[in-house]
């Protein structure tokens, strides 16, 4: 979904300088009634949707977040209480700060492992070397799993007493138990499936390169390398892009794994795991819950206006 | 219970069903929640006498039973007690059976939402919680319940003095060993926190773990927490601790931590990247001694749960003695607003009786009964011992997450043991990190 939005922003980047020039408005004027009727549907629809789905949801997080509410009774039930929730999540909440700390080294950590990794395999793979159809499923293969899957399949590799890894190493490493430890080890199991789909995200772009571009290139006597960062990489901007916000996006949500772990604790702290812990269940502290669900929103919005502006600017 | 409304709800159910029925259930339900309200309920019933006839409605014949249990024994026994029901009352008992996680988590929802006239919930806290709120009907009119002891009806209890639970079973923590491994090593179980100790000494150096440990889940390291506490500041401290009366930064629960951080070195370590399951795989394996753990341990003796056997936590000071223990109580309670109260009534009181027990033992695998005029010679040897250890115990807790609220339990005490059984030596930061929260949770 979000890889869409850049590339339908660089159609009109194209097709803008037409539309522009030409004073073509003037057939909006001659629409049918049952047009006017379709477009303000298509507009009104997913407006309301959007409304309805993600900001009255959102907004209702930011005004739980100010108030004590267990999630039984009425509204009536809600009790305002200012801006403690935070100052708690701040002061007294022991896996906070552990888990702002952890999203930063996720996101730091998918994009110069896995990302870098994935776009490395994809420039390969796009050599069409023989069996290159086998290593795209192998490599993909672990992007089809559910995370879910992927928590059972490395606990059998990390398991202590009974794992693949301490029995081939001859270790005594406790994997997923030392807190010291377990990030990493996660960490690795993520990047084995975020490695297989920037690779495919990244092939596709390449394979929408012109071929004319790499033969004038090499006719210019220019390397493989020089290549691929002087030519290949500027004109893939718009997959570059959407690879960063993919990474972005994947270790802001970043959930899924460490969940089935062990609920998000001992080490492996994440915000969107400790807003689960807080908003799900019986007696649910929705209050608390909601302020760090806020602050994630204020660290998303961050990169959000970022990307705006860059796209924003590519249009102008 | 007082006597008189023992006797008001004896003549209440002289009433028949079907002029009960008529009255409509919100009437009946708002006349049993009101407390000692059970005789207007018997005079309501009367004053209504006259125009019995024209019948309940036609859902005084179903009544629905959200289950906790899914694909597991416990699903087929609650089966074959419905099954029973249908055959000696002629009430069909529709079960919604949810698998166990899901359930619990979505309980809020579920309970505000439009519950089924009887659903699967565990006594304690976690259950005078919802009574509080007005999400569980109250029941005192099914109770005495014949059979049922008196501690139970405790756990059964909510905060007004009425009963909004039947309890049907239950399962004890204890601490476990093999009686091959004993035989061998020629040791005996300990009564003493010393014998313990030297018990420990023993095995380890006869190169055994002493005692099997893990805590990935979070919760196994409550059970240890809980026999500390009930042994070193008694069942009644435990207790006011859980509901929030006393301070985490007390002396009394530093001695516990520091008790416990004593001893953590004779308890397999690493203990938090191992499950449940594979610290008992230790024990199965003889590679370790002891584990402390609830009677489910025995899903992972599957061919030799006869060599299982356990002794409960030992006394540490003679003063408290040890006859209190953890055994969660696992039962039942009616919606707020049953579609069919008389018909879940009648199947809430069934479920507590030893006939369920009975139903729910033709599947094979009986559950440990509530009711202790309930037929024990199916029990295995570790359920007929654990009948024992419960009739001996003075006072049972339910276990921390059942005795104190979910939300500190799950977001607070959970990371909390966690940290401590990975630093064992900050325990001042500790307690205060804990009272902190506690105060920000509890509002005290």
């Amino acid at each position: 979904m979000a890889y869409e939005t850049p590339g339908g922003a660089g159609g009109t980047v194209r097709g803008g300088g037409g539309t522009r020039a030409g004073g073509r408005a003037r057939p909006l004027h001659r629409l049918t009634g049952a047009d006017r009727a379709v477009v303000a549907a298509m507009v009104v629809v997913p407006t309301l949707f959007v409304v309805l789905l993600v900001w009255l949801p959102a907004l209702a997080s930011v005004l739980l977040s100010f108030t004590s509410w267990n999630g039984i009774g009425g509204l009536d039930e809600i009790e305002w209480i200012g801006v403690t929730n935070y100052v708690d999540v701040a002061t007294i909440y022991p896996p906070f700060w552990p888990a702002v700390q952890h999203n930063a080294i996720w996101l730091v950590f998918l994009f110069l492992g896995p990302t870098v990794l994935g776009v490395f395999l994809a420039v390969l793979l796009d050599k069409e070397v023989r069996g290159s159809r086998f290593y795209q499923t192998a490599l993909y293969m672990p992007v089809v799993l559910s995370l879910a899957l992927i928590g059972f399949v490395w606990q059998l590799i990390y398991s202590r007493d009974q794992g693949l890894l301490n029995a081939a190493l001859g270790t005594q490493i406790d994997w997923y138990g030392d807190p010291g430890v377990n990030l990493w080890a996660v960490l690795v199991a993520t990047g084995w499936r975020h490695t297989g789909y920037i690779m495919l995200l990244y092939l596709a772009g390449l394979k929408g390169v012109d071929h004319s571009l790499r033969e004038a290139a090499a006719v210019d006597g220019s390397g493989e390398v020089s290549t691929f960062f002087r030519i290949i990489l500027p004109v893939m901007r718009p997959i570059n892009l959407i690879v960063i916000v993919v990474v972005v996006i994947e270790s802001l949500r970043a959930f899924d794994l460490v969940w089935v772990i062990n609920r998000g604790r001992n080490g492996l702290e994440l915000i969107a795991a400790l807003v689960t812990s807080n908003v799900v269940g019986e007696a649910s502290r929705i209050g608390f819950g909601s302020a760090m669900a806020t602050i994630m929103l204020l660290i998303s919005s961050v990169f959000i206006a970022i990307y705006l502006r860059v796209v924003l600017r590519e249009e102008r | 219970m007082t006597r008189s409304q023992t006797e008001a709800e004896y003549l209440a159910r002289l009433v028949p069903s079907s002029v009960a029925a008529t009255l409509g259930r919100r009437t009946v339900l708002k006349g049993a929640l009101g407390a000692g309200s059970l005789v207007g309920l018997s005079g309501l019933l009367a004053a209504c006498g006259g125009d019995s006839g024209d019948g309940g409605g036609a859902g005084s014949t179903t009544v629905s039973l959200g289950s906790n249990e899914s694909g597991t024994t416990f699903a087929d026994q609650r089966q074959a007690m419905a099954d029973a029901f249908l055959e000696a009352t002629g009430t069909t008992v529709a079960i919604n059976a949810v698998d166990h996680n899901t359930f619990q988590e979505n309980i809020n929802t579920y309970l505000q939402g439009n519950p089924d006239d009887v659903f699967s919930w565990f006594a304690g806290f976690r259950m005078r919680f919802f009574a509080e709120q007005g999400l569980i009907g109250e029941i005192s009119d099914v109770w005495p319940l014949e059979g049922i002891p008196d501690s139970f009806q405790e756990a059964s209890t909510g905060n007004d003095g009425g009963q909004y639970f039947v309890p049907q079973s239950y399962y004890p923590w204890a601490v476990f060993h093999r009686k091959s491994m004993f035989d061998e090593g020629g040791y005996s179980q300990p009564t003493t926190l010393d014998e313990l100790v030297s018990l420990c000494d023993q095995m380890q150096a006869d190169g055994l773990v002493p005692i099997a440990f893990g805590d990935s889940d979070g919760w196994p390291a409550m059970g240890t927490f809980d026999m500390l506490n009930m042994r070193i500041n008694g069942f009644d401290y435990h207790i006011a601790l859980m509901a929030g009366e006393e301070s985490w930064e007390s002396s009394e629960v530093k001695s516990v931590f520091e008790q416990w951080r004593d001893l953590l070195p004779y308890h397999q370590p690493d203990a938090l990247g191992r499950t449940w399951q594979e610290a008992a795989q230790t024990l199965q394996q003889r590679q370790a001694g002891l584990y402390i753990l609830g009677t489910f341990v025995n899903e992972q003796f599957p061919d030799d749960e006869d060599d299982l056997d356990f002794f409960t936590f030992p006394e540490i000071d003679s003063a408290i003695g040890a006859a209190a223990i953890d055994a969660p109580i696992d039962g039942f309670c009616m919606a707020a607003d049953p579609d069919n109260a008389e018909g879940a009534k009648e199947f809430l009181a069934y479920l507590a009786s030893p006939e369920a027990a009975a139903a729910a033992a033709t599947t094979g695998l009986p559950f440990i009964a509530a009711n202790t005029d309930a037929d024990t010679s199916e029990y295995s040897a570790i359920q007929q011992k654990s009948v024992e250890l419960v009739g001996e115990a003075e006072n049972i807790a339910q276990f921390l997450d059942r005795d104190t609220r979910p939300d500190f339990a799950s977001t607070v005490i959970i990371p909390a043991f966690q940290q401590f059984i990975g630093n064992p030596d900050d325990i001042g930061g500790l307690t205060k990190s804990i009272q902190e929260q506690k105060v920000s949770i509890f509002g005290s």
